[in-house]
This record gives C-alpha cells, structure tokens and sequence, in this order.
C-alpha cells in the first residue's frame, strides 16, 4: 500500500483534496468555510513531496462533500488538485478539478470602487480568464492572488 | 444595431458603429425631419456624478426627437441620499421612463443597472469605467476630421482612470488604428484594458513623451490629468508641465492633425490652441447632440426601427 492511498484509507467517508499547490491549503479550507467549529474532522499536509508539483498540500475532510461551486474555486486555486469522494474507506470517485467559465458569489472584487462592493443586490461575478478571473462588472483582474479575494471567511 | 442597451464600447462591432454614425449624419444634415420621432416618449436622466456636456446633450438629444426628459436631480436631493440601492433607484424610474441614462460614481454600474429593468440603460460614464456615449461621438468626430481607416492616434494625459479613453481605445480596435498611449508611468492604462486591446489584437504603443509620437498621429486625444489622484504634489508637479500642449507644442505635428479632448479641460490644452486649425474639441463636444439623437433613436425604436 502507497503512502498515498493509507492517507486516503484513513477517512471512513468524506473528501480528500489532493495535489493541492503548495501553500493553497488553508485557502481550500476557506473556501469550503471551514474553521473547527463545525466539528468536522480536517487534516492537513503543507509542502509536502510530490513527483509531480516538486511540493504540495493535502486536505481531508471528514463527513463531508463538496458542491460544484466549492470544487470550481478550488480549480482556481490549485488546477492540479484532484477530489476524492471517501465512503465507508473506498475511493469512490476520483475527479481532477475543471476550470469553469465563471463564478459567482465566492470571490470579492478586489477594485474598492466596483459596484458589487456596495449595498446592492447582486453577487461578484467573474469570468475565467487564461491566467485568472475577471469581474464581469467592473473588469478587474485577478491573476495569481485569488485567494486574498475569497468572499467567505 | 441590436442591443438592449449600450454599457461598454466593447459590445459595438464596426457596423454598430458606423449605424449609428451615419444615421447621426442623417440627423444632422436634417434635424427636421425627426422632430417628432420620438414624440411622447420620456428619457430619464440618473446622474449619481456632475456632469454638463454629456447631460444636456442626451437632454437636447431627447429633445430634439419630440420626446422629454425626466430628470433625477442631484443626488443630495434624491432618495439616494438616504440610502436606497441603485438597483431599486432603476427599477422604479423603469416605471417613469421608456430608456434611462446613467452615470455613476461606480465601476459596472450601468452593467448593474441593466440587469433590474427592461428598459434601455445607456452608460453615461460609471466611474473610472467606461464612457461609450463620448465614444460615439468622438468616432463622429474623426470621421468628420481624418477618416477612420488606417488611422494613427495618440491618446494623452490620464488612461488609467480616464474613462472615455477606455472607451475610445476599445472601439479603436475595430478600426485597427494604431494606437500610442502617452503618460506618466502612474497614470498608464489598467491592466483590465490592456487586456482587451491585447486580445483584440490592438497595435500600441506606451510612451511617457509626446514628442516621441507627435510628428505620426493622425489624431491627438488628449484627456486632463486628474491632480487629485497623484498621492504627492511633488510626483504631479513632475509630470504636469509634460502633458500640456500649447501652439508651440503643435509646430511639430502634421498639417492635418485633429486635437480633440472630451472637456472639460483644465491646463492641459492652452488656450492659444484653441484657435488653431488643428483644434476640434468644441465642435467634438457639439457633435454630441446628433450623435446621441441617433444612439436614442436605436435604442428606443427597438428592432423593428420603429418608435
């Protein structure tokens, strides 16, 4: 058995995000809004080695899967990340992540004078762009800090 | 042309353009004849910012198709002032008006605005955005001057917050003018922009001296270069004296150059330029009545071209 596939085995049922860009993981966390009071059982590795991205994060998280909005800013933040859906200690689906076309509500448009920043009634939207995101409002850029720019906390 | 409404120059394609170019020619050459094309018809005017030009002239525009405006006031005297959303302010005005005209302070606000009403929404300026109107009726202009095919334009002072620059840029790329940018480092396009003129597969070029382009260009836009922005004097005062133009400046440039500016202007163009032949900001800023006459008269016939 790889050290790959114990880390895995370890998680009854949840989700484990794999080859992550290396110092990506606590962004992943936030995305997925998780901060320890939920309860959930999270692990974590941090640079760890990897064959093919020199070093990378890991996240398991128990009892838990992710939504398609979750896994597409996850796409943002490390496109070589793979999601492994755990049940009852079995790798049931292993998915590379996908670059969508847009997202919507989960980032913050880092311009202060774009109109998604005021009091109004609709949510950030940005358009995937080749080498990051765009705010289809104000057209700002976001290239390699996506993730100074989550909307969740 | 077949848009809703007209938020950036982006969603015009060359034929938009020149529809709507040619129909204001038509306009112009005989104002008569549409006096009463949009007769009973209301423009709501919604500038959350000042403005003269661009509000009287889609005022006068409105005016001379037969229909009216309504306008919003100030927003000291509107229900903005006590909080209420841009995206309630339109979907009650939708109610008061058949197209609405909108500046405001922020970036993508016109976007925003299109998105709560069926009605027209024209972008008169949203922040440091876009300015597609002003575009429209500086095409005018240079078609009017110089043409608009293998054109050469300089386009000086403010691009990064300089709105009508983004939108002029923009729309320059239908036409495949080669474009100079001319600068200070602190004010050069945002990158937002660049990477439309990029994609759009735009010839420019960035210089922080005029003199370097000046003998080439066809055209000279010239926009002001917004003092308040520089976070020290000191930084403005080193690069102000560059981006003025005097008659003097203009010895250098070629008999047919075409000096334009979306005014107001400060210090930038002397005033000693204004009698010069090269000079066309005035008459630029007159076009806009014609211009916007025919953008309303798109807009508000609807796909059948009729009101």
């Amino acid at each position: 058995m790889s050290e790959h596939e114990l880390r895995v085995s370890k998680i009854r049922d949840g989700t484990v995000i794999d080859h992550v860009t290396g110092g990506q993981a606590l962004n992943v966390l936030a995305v997925l809004g998780i901060d320890g009071d939920e309860g959930l059982g999270v692990s974590i590795g941090m640079n760890v080695p990897s064959d093919t991205l020199g070093k990378k994060d890991i996240v398991k998280v128990e009892d838990r899967e992710l939504s398609q909005g979750e896994v597409d800013i996850i796409s943002l933040l490390a496109p070589e990340a793979t999601v492994n859906i755990v049940r009852e200690f079995e790798v049931v689906e292993k998915n590379r992540v996908e670059r969508p076309e847009r997202v919507v509500g989960l980032l913050r448009c880092p311009n202060h004078n774009c109109i998604t920043n005021g009091e109004e009634p609709v949510e950030s939207t940005f358009g995937v762009v080749e080498d990051g995101v765009r705010c289809e409002y104000c057209g700002e850029i976001i290239r390699s800090d996506i993730g100074d720019h989550l909307a969740v906390s | 042309m077949r848009h809703d409404h007209l938020l950036s120059a982006g969603q015009l394609t060359r034929e938009d353009i020149e529809a709507v170019l040619d129909r204001a020619a038509e306009m112009a050459a005989d104002p008569a004849g549409v006096a009463e094309r949009h007769a009973d018809r209301l423009l709501a005017l919604c500038f959350f910012e000042p403005s003269t030009r661009t509000k009287m002239s889609f005022d006068a525009a409105m005016k001379r198709l037969g229909g009216d405006t309504v306008d919003m006031g100030t927003v000291e005297s509107s229900s903005v002032k006590k909080g209420e959303s841009l995206a309630d302010t339109v979907r009650v005005i939708e109610g008061y008006a058949d197209g609405i005209v909108l500046r405001h302070p922020s970036e993508g606000a016109a976007k925003l605005a299109a998105e709560f009403v069926d009605v027209p929404v024209v972008n008169a300026g949203d922040g440091a955005g876009q300015h597609p109107s002003q575009t429209l009726l500086d095409l005018y202009t240079m078609r009017e001057n110089a043409g608009l095919d293998d054109l050469t334009v300089g386009i000086m002072g403010d691009l990064k917050y300089g709105r009508t620059v983004h939108s002029l840029a923009e729309a320059l790329t239908t036409f495949d003018a080669r474009m100079h940018f001319v600068s200070p480092e602190s004010l050069k396009l945002p990158r937002g922009v660049q990477f439309d003129l990029h994609e759009a597969g735009a010839r420019l070029r960035e210089h922080t001296d005029l003199a370097e382009v000046l003998p080439e260009l066809d055209v000279l836009y010239v926009t002001r270069i917004q003092r308040e922005r520089f976070p020290d004097e000191n930084e403005y005062q080193k690069v102000a004296g560059q981006y003025q133009i005097d008659a003097e400046t203009l010895d250098a440039a070629r008999d047919d150059l075409t000096v334009m500016h979306p005014l107001p202007r400060v210090d930038e163009i002397a005033p000693d330029v204004d009698a010069n032949e090269h000079a066309t900001y005035f008459r630029q800023a007159h076009n806009g009545v014609p211009v916007r006459m025919a953008l309303l008269d798109e807009l508000l016939s609807g796909e059948g071209g009729e009101p």
